[in-house]
Parts: structure tokens; C-alpha cells; sequence
């Protein structure tokens, strides 16, 4: 055995590297990967959609958010037709005001990406941090955080939304309003949404802290706070990045729902939401674009993100494998 | 053979019992509830419109706004007193829940209307006195003879003072500080219908008054009118489309076409008796929404570049769909005062605009918020959305928020706006009522709806006389004196006069009426 070690040494940086990618394309991820099509297409779908959210102002035709670069006298062009007022070409058509649907639904996916991804991190902060103290802690912090989250959990989580959103408006002056409105959203879904993170986290600590290595760190005389980041975080995150890829698509839902009922993005900086609220509009009178384009990408943008969370849970869950 | 005679026969008898009963029950809609059912505490459209089902005034104006005697059976001024006016009451008309209607109740209304609470007031401030000298006549006195004082009464609602004194609502509700009182859900009113159950933006119904004193003078066919307000545009239009309504009032303008051609659907149109503007707050030093230390608005020449950038004609063909008639004025056609050269739109002029904005010393613009309805009038949110992007191409940054308008006219009333959009119907059909509500200076009677802190000595001088001027042509001097100055002085952006659209089951004979105000009473099925 030492023999072999000693071997190997002169020649670790020809060995090693490889044998890595190797792993990682031999693992059960990979192989389950390439054995459902459906979780390839999801996977192109998303990068694809993050693509074009992150380059939408070198894709896109037109900023739709400047009111600047909007010509009223083009609403209402049909797609794949150039107006005869400008000349402008407008591949998926135009809005109510003269707005191109196709670079509105760049930059409209780039807004629900965005809300979507910064309330999920603020979620998972918030519970897993809860999560831990009331896990490890226990005694009259566990029992108070629980029951909070328990009522909370009471409520669905759009209404919950819906009165932190009001709420933390009603405390902000008006003209901060638009300028704050997509913090606001981002706020308003992370702190609805913390709950599930908590007591993911909160079961797991549990568990682990009555294990022997959590033991022997507690012998040895670690602090707590230690104890928690260096020993214990990192054997409970696997389920709270599992639920947070779930909770991507909910929060992009989320959003696109509060957008739809009017509190979410103002009509000015449209997110996919705000575009189907005002498409819906025009749903009898024969501009159908406006409507069923963004409608189509917030249903392709949430869809396969929820089937590649809900592979990877299955994926990394021993008790469904 | 038999069975299916049998089912197709019960199929028709059916069919024909449905009808009959749905003959009957009128499913209105339309964007906006009522606010308040209290009569004098709001003085606006919707809120009007359903009153005017459950109350009656002393004169109206019926679909063809004329005007008809209501609760008033005739009225003149005084003989030897030009000062007063006298009306005399109808007799013999009893309130939803008993009391007999008297000159007192009359009187008590119109000095409810009075109160500092009641929006109305600013249609009653040349009253000094109202009194019932008997039981059936009220005399009206004014501080100076007032010939249209009439006209100011047709959305005066007459309620009972023994009503009011049992549920303690002698005073209108104070809307703009959000009280509550008995009368803002319960009305006893005399009109053509009884309120059975109403739920504040989702169901009013109505049932027909059979008590009513004009029963036989009206067709009434209604016996149970159900309305329902429901925000969004396109499910409004899908409820009537599906049957689930049969009345829609103010169809939005995307979908005029495809309900007119729809079968057992028609369309009503015509001119509304209201503008579509925008109001600047350019009274106070500073403003709250915007990024500089004084008062873009203040400056003549940001309101000018502001007037020439918003081009009222693209709103007309891309938002509008052709229906409204872009205006230079607060006042449509029929109203006296209107003049076409005021009401001529210039061409918008981006040039002369960005010229204007660099010698007011705002070359590199400004920021501030637009304030909108977006359930109110027609396209409300598109047009100011147009607006930001009019506006944008001159360097003003423009935030808008745009929201339900119970929100917006109590924020509004509370004069918190900085850059605002309003209509303004002229229900007297004189250009008096426009600059006393809108020009004169604001105070605790004139002025109320002017939220924008102008203020100009002859205005109010102006507004005043006309109110009191007898001789016809001197008066229309001073009205055009008047619209001469608040034009030149650019006082607000007019937008529109807004044309209104009413959709409807085809065997409903009902016109659009300019005031917005359908008078069920009127309506009638064809058989």
C-alpha cells in the first residue's frame, strides 16, 4: 500500500485531473442526465433562457424599458410585419405602446430571472440561518421560530406576499415607489417563502448534532459558532439547494403573479407578469400576440426550471433512487 | 316520435320561460363601483350612477339630456326677488322605507350638500339660504341672483331627514379621511329601485320600487337590476360575450368591433360629456416626486414644452382606435363657452419643445411621478404610459404609478399629487362649473378639485361673475375672458374629449346617454 503511494507520486498531475471529470461524468447524476430527454430539454431550455435574459440588451432590438425608444404609432403591429410608419421590423409583434414584444420579453425574463434568484437566496438565508438556531439551540427559540413559521405556513405564500408588499410600500415615500418596486418584490417573495427552508434546515440540525463528529468538535472545545458553519451547515444544505431549485421556479411564478395582479413591476419596466396583465387585454379583439408570446415564455422559463428541480431532488434523495 | 316532440316542445316552453324571467333581471357592468352611497359625500360619475337608481333629485337629465322634473314638479324665480328661486314639490311621494317625502327633506339634502364634507358643495356656492316655506315648496336664495342654479341640482339627491336623524348621518361622510357611516352602505332613497344587498366592489342588487311615483310614467321594465363591477377589460368583455352579463357599460375601445359584430350583441354610441387631462402642481416651491430644488412646473415654459410634446393626435389613432376627439379645452362641444379655436390641438412639435425646456434652465430635464387611474376612464394607464414615453423624448423622466381610483382620487383630494391625470364632465353644460371646480383658487367652496395651486386674481373674479351675471351676452364675454386666460396660461394638458361605447343584449332599446349615467328606468326590452 505505501509502495503504491510512493509510485504514484512523481506522476500525481497526469493522474489526477482527469480522473476527476471522469468521475463526475461516470456519476448517477450524469447517467440519469443523459437517460431522460425530458431533463435534456429542460436543461437546454434554461440555459438557453438564461442566455438571452443575461445578453437581452445585445439581442434584443429595443430597450422596451426607455420610453424614449417606444413608438406609440407602431402599437399593435403584427408579428413578422414591419410597420409602415417607421419602418421598424418586429418579429413577435408590437404592443399597446408600439413596444416590441420580442425585446420586451428579453428584458421582461431578465426581470422575473432576477426577482426570482435574489428572493430564493434571501429566502434561504433567512430560513436556513433560522433554521440552524432553532435546530441547534432548541428550548424556547425553536418553539418560538416554529410556531411562527407554522402560521405563516397557515397563509399561502402569494398572500403573504401580497401584504408584506403592501406594507413595506405603505412605509416608503411615494416617488421612491418605482425606483425600489423590484427590492420590494424580491423582499416580499423571500420573506413568504422562508418557512420551508427552516424547517428543512431545522429537522437536519437536529439530526446532526447528535452525531459523533458534531460530538467530538463539541469535546474539543469548539465555540458555537463554529460548530454550526464549519460542521454542521455544510450536511444540511443538501436538501435547502434542492428545495431553493424548486423554489426558483415558485418565486418566478410568484412574481409573474403579483406583476399580473397589478403590485408587482409598474407597466413601465415590464417583467414577463406585467406583459401578460396587459396582454390579457387584447385577448378578444385580435391582437393575440401580445397576450400568448410572453404567456409562452414565463410557462417554458418555469416549467423546465421545475422539472430540473424536481430531477435533481429525486436525483440526490437515497430514499426515491 | 313522441319523446322527441315532447323534449323539443318542454325545450321551447323552456326557452320561452327563461326569457321571460331574464326579461326582467338586468345584469349591469361596468369598470368602477360606486364609492360611496352616501349622496353628497362624492361628486363623481359612477358613484352618481348608481345613485340615481336609488335616489331622485329635484331635476334630472334624462338619456337625451334634457331636463326633466324629478322630485320637483316645476320651479321659477320669485316674483319681485330675483334672488330666490322657488320649486315646488311632487306630493304624495313616500321614501324605500316609508316616510313621505316633504319640503323639509328637500330642504335638509341641499343643506347636507352644503356641509364642508360634501363634494357637492361646489355646485351649491351661491346658496345662502334654503328653506320650506309649506310643506311642498322650498325656496332656493342665493347671494346674487344665480339664472343656472337649476342646473346645479341635477345630481343633488333628496334624502329623508328623519332617515338621516335616526342613523345619525346628518353630516355627508368625510371621504377623503375615510369615515365610515350608515348611510355610506345603506340608502333610503326615492327612486325606481331599492338596494336589496350590496357588497362594496363586487355585487349591488337592486329590486324595482313598486311604490314609485312615476311607475306609470316610465316603462320600469326592470324588476331586478344586478350589477356587478368588474376591473379587467377583457373579463368584462367576456361576461357579456358569454351571456353571464347583459349590460356593459364603457366597452373598451379594443373590443367595440368584435362585440358589434357578435350575434345577440350591439353597440350604443356617442360623445361623452367629458375631457380627459393632465393637472401639474405648479403652485408649490418645491415638488415632492421631482429631483430638483424648485418647481419645474412653476415655469410657463415647461408646461408649454410639456403641452407640445404630448401629441393628443397619436393618442387618438394608437390608443384611442379613433374613439375620442382630441381637445384643446376642458369642455366638450355642447357646452356653452366651447369655442373651437381654444379647442383646436396644435401639432406635437419635439423642437420647439426642447427649446422651451433648455430656456427654462431644464435642458438636461427632470424627474417626477405621473399619477393615473387605471379603472376609470377609457385606457386611463395606456394613455399616461404614452405620456411617459412623450414625454421622455424632451428629457423628462417621468415615474408613473397607476392605480385603483378609490385610491387615486382620495390621494388626489388629499392634494398629495405632484403631476396627475383627471376627466371633467360638465353636467350643467356651462362653462362656469368648469372654473369654479377646476380654475378658481382653492378654497374651502371654489377651487376644490384644483390641485394644481394656480391662482389668478381675474380668474376668480371671473368664475364669480359668472355665476351671478344675468345678461346673457355679457356673460359669454367673461366666460371667453376667462378661457382666454387659463389657454394661454396652459393651466393643464388637455388630452381628449372621451367617447363612450355601451354594449348590450340587441333586444335591449337603450341609448348612450353623454352624461354616462344610465337611467334604468328608462330602459326597455324588445319582444
Amino acid at each position: 500500500m505505501s509502495q503504491e503511494l510512493q509510485r504514484a507520486d512523481p506522476t500525481p498531475v497526469v493522474a489526477k485531473p482527469p480522473g476527476k471529470l471522469r468521475t463526475f461524468l461516470d456519476s448517477d447524476i450524469v447517467h440519469s442526465w443523459k437517460n431522460q430527454p425530458v431533463v435534456i430539454v429542460a436543461t437546454l431550455v434554461t440555459l438557453i433562457m438564461f442566455a438571452a435574459a443575461l445578453f437581452a440588451p445585445w439581442i434584443a432590438p429595443q430597450n422596451p424599458f426607455d420610453p424614449r425608444q417606444l413608438e406609440l404609432i407602431d402599437a399593435f403591429t403584427p408579428p413578422l410585419t414591419t410597420s409602415d410608419f417607421t419602418g421598424n421590423f418586429y418579429l413577435l409583434g408590437s404592443d399597446s405602446q408600439g413596444r416590441d414584444v420580442f425585446s420586451a420579453i428579453l428584458y421582461g425574463s431578465r426581470i422575473s430571472l432576477l426577482v426570482g434568484f435574489a428572493a430564493v437566496i434571501f429566502a434561504l438565508a433567512l430560513g436556513t440561518a433560522l433554521g440552524l438556531m432553532a435546530g441547534f439551540r432548541g428550548g424556547w427559540r425553536d418553539a418560538l421560530i416554529m410556531r411562527i413559521a407554522d402560521v405563516q405556513l397557515t397563509f399561502p405564500s402569494i398572500l403573504m406576499a401580497l401584504l408584506i408588499f403592501g406594507v413595506i410600500r405603505g412605509f416608503l415615500p411615494r416617488s421612491m415607489h418605482a425606483e425600489v418596486a423590484i427590492i420590494v418584490l424580491i423582499i416580499a417573495i423571500g420573506l413568504s417563502d422562508w418557512v420551508q427552508y427552516a424547517r428543512a434546515v431545522r429537522g437536519a440540525t437536529m439530526v446532526e448534532k447528535n452525531k459523533e463528529y458534531v460530538q467530538a468538535a463539541r469535546v474539543i472545545g469548539l465555540p458555537a459558532r463554529k460548530l454550526l458553519f464549519q460542521h454542521i451547515l455544510p450536511n444540511v444544505m443538501r436538501p435547502v439547494l434542492v428545495i431553493g431549485t424548486i423554489g426558483l421556479a415558485l418565486a418566478i411564478i410568484a412574481e409573474a403573479t403579483l406583476s399580473f395582479l397589478g403590485v408587482g413591476m409598474p407597466a413601465t419596466q415590464p417583467s414577463l407578469g406585467t406583459l401578460i396583465r396587459v396582454g390579457q387585454d387584447y385577448m378578444f379583439s385580435g391582437e393575440w400576440w401580445i397576450l400568448l408570446f410572453p404567456g409562452v415564455a414565463l410557462l417554458m422559463l418555469a416549467l423546465s426550471v421545475n422539472l430540473l428541480g424536481d430531477w435533481l431532488r429525486d436525483i440526490l434523495n437515497p430514499k426515491l433512487r | 316520435m313522441l319523446l322527441k316532440k315532447t323534449l323539443l316542445a318542454s325545450a321551447v316552453i323552456g326557452a320561452m320561460l327563461a326569457t321571460a324571467a331574464n326579461a326582467e333581471t338586468l345584469r349591469w357592468t361596468r369598470s368602477a363601483d360606486s364609492l360611496t352611497m352616501d349622496p353628497h359625500s362624492q361628486n363623481e360619475g359612477p358613484t352618481h350612477s348608481v345613485n340615481h337608481q336609488i335616489f331622485d333629485t329635484l331635476l334630472y337629465q334624462d338619456m337625451d339630456v334634457e331636463y326633466q322634473p324629478g322630485l320637483a314638479t316645476e320651479w321659477h324665480v320669485k316674483e319681485g326677488a330675483p334672488t330666490v328661486w322657488v320649486f315646488k314639490i311632487r306630493e304624495g311621494v313616500t321614501f324605500h322605507e316609508g316616510q313621505s317625502l316633504t319640503a323639509d327633506d328637500v330642504a335638509f339634502s341641499l343643506n347636507r350638500a352644503r356641509h364642508e364634507h360634501a363634494d357637492m358643495r361646489g355646485l351649491l356656492t351661491s346658496i345662502s339660504e334654503v328653506r320650506a316655506t309649506d310643506d311642498y315648496t322650498v325656496e332656493v336664495e342665493t347671494h346674487e341672483p344665480n339664472p343656472l342654479l337649476p342646473n346645479n341640482l341635477t345630481n343633488l339627491f333628496i334624502m329623508s331627514r328623519e332617515w338621516a336623524e335616526e342613523h345619525g348621518v346628518e353630516e355627508p361622510q368625510n371621504y377623503a379621511a375615510g369615515e365610515e357611516t350608515h348611510a355610506v352602505r345603506n340608502a333610503n332613497g326615492t327612486g325606481p329601485f331599492r338596494v336589496e344587498s350590496r357588497e362594496p366592489d363586487v355585487r349591488t342588487v337592486f329590486v324595482r320600487n313598486d311604490e314609485y311615483w312615476g311607475i306609470d310614467h316610465y316603462p320600469l321594465e326592470i324588476s331586478r337590476l344586478v350589477f356587478t363591477p368588474i376591473e379587467s377589460a377583457s373579463t368584462r368583455v367576456a361576461a357579456l360575450l358569454s351571456g353571464e352579463v347583459d349590460f356593459l357599460q364603457e366597452t373598451p375601445v379594443q373590443d367595440i368591433e368584435r362585440l358589434g359584430n357578435a350575434p345577440g350583441l350591439k353597440n350604443e354610441q356617442g360623445a361623452e360629456n367629458r375631457t380627459i387631462f393632465l393637472g401639474m402642481q405648479m403652485g408649490a416651491a418645491t415638488l415632492e416626486t421631482a429631483d430638483t430644488d424648485d418647481n419645474p412646473f412653476a415655469d410657463r415654459r415647461v408646461r408649454e414644452a410639456i403641452n407640445l410634446a404630448v401629441d393628443a393626435n397619436t393618442i387618438q389613432v394608437a390608443v384611442m382606435r379613433g374613439n375620442s376627439e382630441p381637445a384643446g379645452m376642458i369642455a366638450p362641444p355642447f357646452v356653452n363657452g366651447y369655442s373651437e379655436e381654444m379647442d383646436e390641438v396644435l401639432p406635437a412639435d419635439l423642437d420647439r419643445a426642447q427649446e422651451l425646456m433648455a430656456e427654462a434652465g431644464y435642458g438636461y430635464g427632470f424627474r417626477v411621478t405621473l399619477q393615473c387611474p387605471n379603472d376609470r376612464y377609457v385606457n386611463d394607464e395606456q394613455i399616461c404610459q404614452a405620456v411617459v414615453s412623450m414625454l421622455a423624448r424632451i428629457g423628462i423622466t417621468v415615474d408613473l404609478v397607476a392605480q385603483t381610483r378609490s385610491l387615486h382620487f382620495a390621494e388626489l383630494a388629499r392634494g398629495e399629487y405632484d403631476f396627475y391625470m383627471l376627466g371633467w364632465g360638465v353636467p350643467t353644460m356651462d362653462s362656469e362649473y368648469v372654473f369654479n371646480y377646476l380654475y378658481h383658487t382653492k378654497e374651502d367652496d371654489r377651487g376644490t378639485w384644483n390641485f394644481t395651486g394656480y391662482s389668478d386674481e381675474r380668474v376668480d373674479e371671473l368664475t364669480v361673475g359668472m355665476a351671478q351675471e344675468t345678461n346673457q351676452d355679457t356673460r359669454n364675454e367673461m366666460i371667453s375672458e376667462a378661457w382666454q386666460i387659463v389657454h394661454d396660461e396652459i393651466v393643464y394638458i388637455p388630452i381628449h374629449h372621451q367617447m363612450l361605447t355601451w354594449s348590450m343584449r340587441d333586444d335591449i332599446d337603450f341609448k348612450v346617454q353623454s352624461e354616462n349615467t344610465p337611467h334604468f328606468k328608462y330602459l326597455r326590452f324588445n319582444q
